[in-house]
């Protein structure tokens, strides 16, 4: 029996499992996609927020500032790419400074460190690339930008060091509660899983997984988020996050920095029915090419290289619900997890796992008993090249380009496949080390990169996926062939 | 002290082995050819069709067998080859920073760079194609890599977009493999590939060619289930009510390729916005002293004979370059394309060196019927030939003769236009 069962393997359960993976617990997460990290925590703005957009005295505004002091420090400790570039709400009237000193204020109460307005002359010295209609801006230095791939990655790869078991491809049908207090988790394959205690974080899907087991019924809205990415080239086109303040016209898109040097541009809000609606639209991208100049002139949008739409887990609320439900003693929502989930997560885990361990009693594992540390793969792009000829020295894979666009290695993807929880798919192995992120988007390295998770996974060519069962990339030879 | 070597020539493909050649042939012999695959020939290799050579060796050769020959002749001189080894980077000053698995990171001071890098297929996202975003969606270089070099079938139910030279072979291609290609679409009202392509890929095998239409929707979630394909107006825009839904596993996209230039742009190398390739002079040299560009690199082919013969130019130009130095500022005259023309390879001359016979290759930016291409010396027009029919996809050429640019000595500008008959 386990102590823990954990529903999705988004950065909310990781961050969760990753807290309870220091007691002495017994952690199952099970997650219905093929990887960690492949629904919001994948497709999102990877913005670590300041945190003056959340109501003050809400639970959002509160683990958004305390998942923003934490962020810096674990990206340390698990080695993950974040840089604080700053934040920059942009308004482009005069009326508009009224609700940038309201934005201040709120932030102020939520305990965000530094906010200050700074006016048209200061902003252009900031951002010579604002528009020419800026007039003022909300600046908050404490806000950042972060790898969301590689957050939730470090999360899981520490969970899984500490012991928490993962299972993939496992959905979950349903949750029973047992007599005695302990419930069967009962997914997708068959199995029944036995705990004393589930966690839900399952994002778009934690109103059906609620709803299993809660008679106060909970409903997620989809709400689709459409991207666009530009190429590297482009990363430099602004150096801080630039949101829009918004006005009676509508809420803007943002534009940022990457960790990864590209430039973001996104998203939409539309609510949709169907949480597996990733899909972008036509109107959704071109609503996010036009928004984009409001507050940033000249955005190169021919430097575009990929489009993108994630589903964030909007409730009608607008709150985290975080907690458990009277009439489910051992069930701990961990949902309606949106923006600003992300950069919250270090706070909701700790939140999520506190309430677990009071509920079990759990104890903390012996100090030595658990390693609080993970280490990354290097990523060479952007690196000072000693760096890379020092590792090519030690190991020769590190002399063998695979994806030229981003310059990852061999090295890199032999340690993305390998090291605990590796990838599996080409996605997989994207989310790690950026193979097939760059401005080719895989044109070249993914026959290599497939023939590399042939060879070390040893699977046949047609059992090479995308993205999980039913993605495969190639079809079984044979039809009739024409002379 | 640094590795230094006379000429060192980024990439082994068709552009790069044809540089090293002339190179090495005009009296330089330290010539390193620096090629990130594991063989010379770069995507000739994959190009298993025939078709190449009509020009260079007057016959019809696959594309492994083109570059056999240049394979044949860098082996012959001797020339040096390092294979698996990836250029990172290019100063401005020539030094070449490279990276293998024997040598790990290394550098080299260069007395000429010839940049031969080709160039990559845009892929899905440049577009913007609405949809999710499952397997199943490939280039048409990537398909045609898996089929020709890995044996793998990526489909067999296809759907293509763009109408590039790649895709047309790879619609046959994939005929001939067995799987059912419904349709070439194309967003502009003629086809960016070679007219014989269309014939000989499309046309024969029965594949509907539908102009003016693109690829509004894509349909699954985990593999390409269907593909919504639309006609366009004269913006572009798709027309409601056009749209005609194919149940497909496969869309293939041709849609055009980009030079690859992010070590030209690191070394401070001026680029074109329409080629998106370095501008250059009749020697082929960049606005970075001593650096070169050929091939696809400098701006997109369609036959590799005349990558091969700009390729042997740019060699022969690096060889002279580290024999006798930077030769002293001469005269220098713009080529400027107009009415029509998009652009012009090189952009500008100097009238003491160029050829007697300097060949200026362009494309044009519509498809012309019966148009006069005129080359006009400041006002005066000094060639003026009939084509019957001129088109994107194919590339264009005149011939510009010192001796009129000789007899006018004050002459600042060279233009190469259309004019209508």
């Amino acid at each position: 029996m386990y102590d823990v069962v954990i529903v999705g393997a988004g950065v909310s359960g990781c961050a969760t499992a990753r807290e309870l993976a220091r007691t002495n617990a017994c952690i199952c997460v099970v997650e219905r996609e093929e990887d960690v990290c492949c629904g919001t925590s994948k497709a999102n703005s990877a913005i670590v927020h300041a945190g003056f957009d959340a109501q003050t005295g809400s639970l959002m505004a509160k683990l958004n500032v305390e998942g923003n002091a934490l962020m810096w420090e674990l990206a340390e400790k698990l080695d993950f790419a974040v840089r604080r570039c700053g934040s920059l709400v942009v308004c482009t009237s005069e009326e508009g400074i009224e609700g940038l000193n309201e934005l201040l204020e709120r932030g102020r109460a939520n305990g965000v460190p530094d906010l200050r307005i700074v006016y048209r002359d200061e902003l252009v010295q900031m951002e010579p690339n604002i528009s020419d209609t800026a007039v003022a801006a909300l600046w908050a230095p404490s806000a950042g930008i972060v790898d969301a791939f590689g957050l939730n990655i470090a999360l899981a790869e520490n969970a899984a060091q500490n012991g928490t078991e993962f299972r993939f491809n496992v959905p979950v049908e349903n949750l029973q509660r047992r007599e005695d207090g302990t419930w069967d988790v009962c997914l997708g394959d068959g199995e029944r899983l036995h705990t004393r205690c589930v966690v839900n974080a399952a994002g778009v899907f934690s109103d059906t997984i609620h709803n299993m087991a809660c008679e106060e019924k909970i409903r997620i809205i989809p709400r689709k988020g459409e991207y666009l990415l530009l190429d590297t080239t482009a990363g430099s086109h602004v150096s801080h996050t630039i949101f829009m303040l918004p006005t009676k016209m509508g809420k803007g898109v943002l534009v940022s920095p990457t960790v990864h040097g590209n430039l973001l541009v996104g998203p939409t809000a539309t609510d949709v029915d169907d949480p597996e609606a990733t899909n972008t639209t036509r109107e959704g991208l071109a609503e996010v090419a036009s928004k984009c100049a409001l507050t940033v002139a000249n955005v190169p949008l021919r430097e575009v290289i990929t489009s993108f739409a994630g589903l964030r887990a909007h409730q009608a609320g607008h709150e985290f619900i975080i907690g458990m439900p009277d009439d489910a003693p051992g069930f701990v929502d961990c949902a309606a997890i949106e923006s600003p989930g992300l950069t919250s997560c270090p706070a909701v885990g700790k939140m999520v796992a506190d309430i677990v361990k009071d509920y079990l009693s759990l104890e903390m594992k012996p100090e030595g008993e658990w390693v609080d540390r993970r280490e990354g793969i290097p990523l060479l792009e952007g690196a000072p090249i000693e760096q890379w000829a020092e590792l090519a020295k030690q190991d020769k894979a590190y002399g063998n380009v695979i994806c030229r666009c981003r310059h990852v290695t061999e090295a890199q993807i032999l340690s993305a496949i390998h090291r605990p929880l590796g990838a599996r798919s080409l996605d997989g192995v994207k989310r790690r080390v950026t193979a097939g992120m760059g401005r080719c988007q895989g044109g070249f390295c993914s026959p290599k990169i497939m023939e590399l998770l042939e060879r070390e996974l040893g699977l046949e060519p047609k059992e090479i996926t995308k993205c999980g069962p039913g993605s495969e990339l190639l079809v079984e030879e044979g039809g009739e062939r024409r002379a | 002290m640094r590795e230094h070597h006379d000429v060192v020539i980024v990439g082994g493909g068709p552009a790069g082995l044809a540089a090293a050649v002339a190179t090495k042939d005009a009296g330089v012999e330290d010539v390193v050819v620096l090629e990130r695959d594991a063989k010379l020939g770069g995507i000739l290799n994959q190009c298993i069709h025939n078709g190449f050579g009509l020009h260079t060796f007057n016959e019809e050769l696959t594309g492994p067998e083109y570059a056999l020959r240049y394979v044949d002749q860098v082996a012959e001189r001797g020339i040096t080859c390092l294979l698996n080894t990836m250029v990172v980077d290019i100063s401005g000053d020539r030094v070449v920073t490279a990276v293998n698995p024997d040598r790990g990171v290394f550098t080299m001071d260069a007395g000429a760079v010839v940049l031969a890098m080709g160039c990559r297929e845009r892929p899905r996202g440049a577009l913007n194609i609405p949809g999710f975003r499952p397997a199943g969606i490939y280039t048409a270089g990537t398909a045609q890599r898996l089929v020709n070099i890995e044996g793998q079938m990526p489909g067999r139910n296809v759907v293509i977009l763009g109408s590039g030279d790649i895709g047309l072979i790879m619609a046959r291609r994939m005929t001939l493999e067995g799987a059912k290609v419904h349709c070439v679409a194309e967003l502009m009202p003629y086809s960016g590939g070679l007219k014989r392509n269309i014939v000989q890929c499309l046309d024969d095998f029965g594949i509907p060619l539908l102009l003016s239409h693109t690829v509004t929707c894509i349909e699954g979630k985990r593999r390409v289930e269907a593909v919504w394909v639309s006609e366009v107006d004269e913006r572009m825009q798709p027309i409601p009510g056009t749209e005609i839904r194919y149940p497909c596993d496969t869309l293939l996209l041709s849609v055009g390729l980009l030079p690859e230039n992010e070590l030209s742009r690191g070394a401070g190398v001026t680029l074109s916005p329409i080629t998106r390739g370095p501008i250059v002079d009749d020697s082929l040299q960049t606005n970075v002293q001593g650096v070169f560009a050929c091939g696809n690199v400098l701006h997109v082919h369609d036959l590799v004979d005349y990558v091969s013969q700009e390729a042997a130019t740019a060699g022969a130009c690096a060889a002279q370059f580290v024999r006798e130095g930077c030769a002293p500022a001469g005269r220098t005259v713009a080529v400027e394309a107009s009415g029509g023309v998009r652009y012009t390879v090189p952009s500008c001359v100097d009238p003491n060196r160029m050829a007697a016979k300097q060949v200026v290759r362009f494309r044009v930016g519509d498809v012309y019927r019966d148009r006069y291409v005129s080359v006009y010396v400041d006002d005066v027009r000094v060639s003026h030939r009939k084509k019957r029919v001129m088109a994107p996809g194919e590339m264009e050429e005149v011939v510009l003769k010192r001796s009129d640019l000789e007899a006018r000595p004050q002459a600042s500008r060279v233009l190469v236009t259309l004019e209508e008959v």
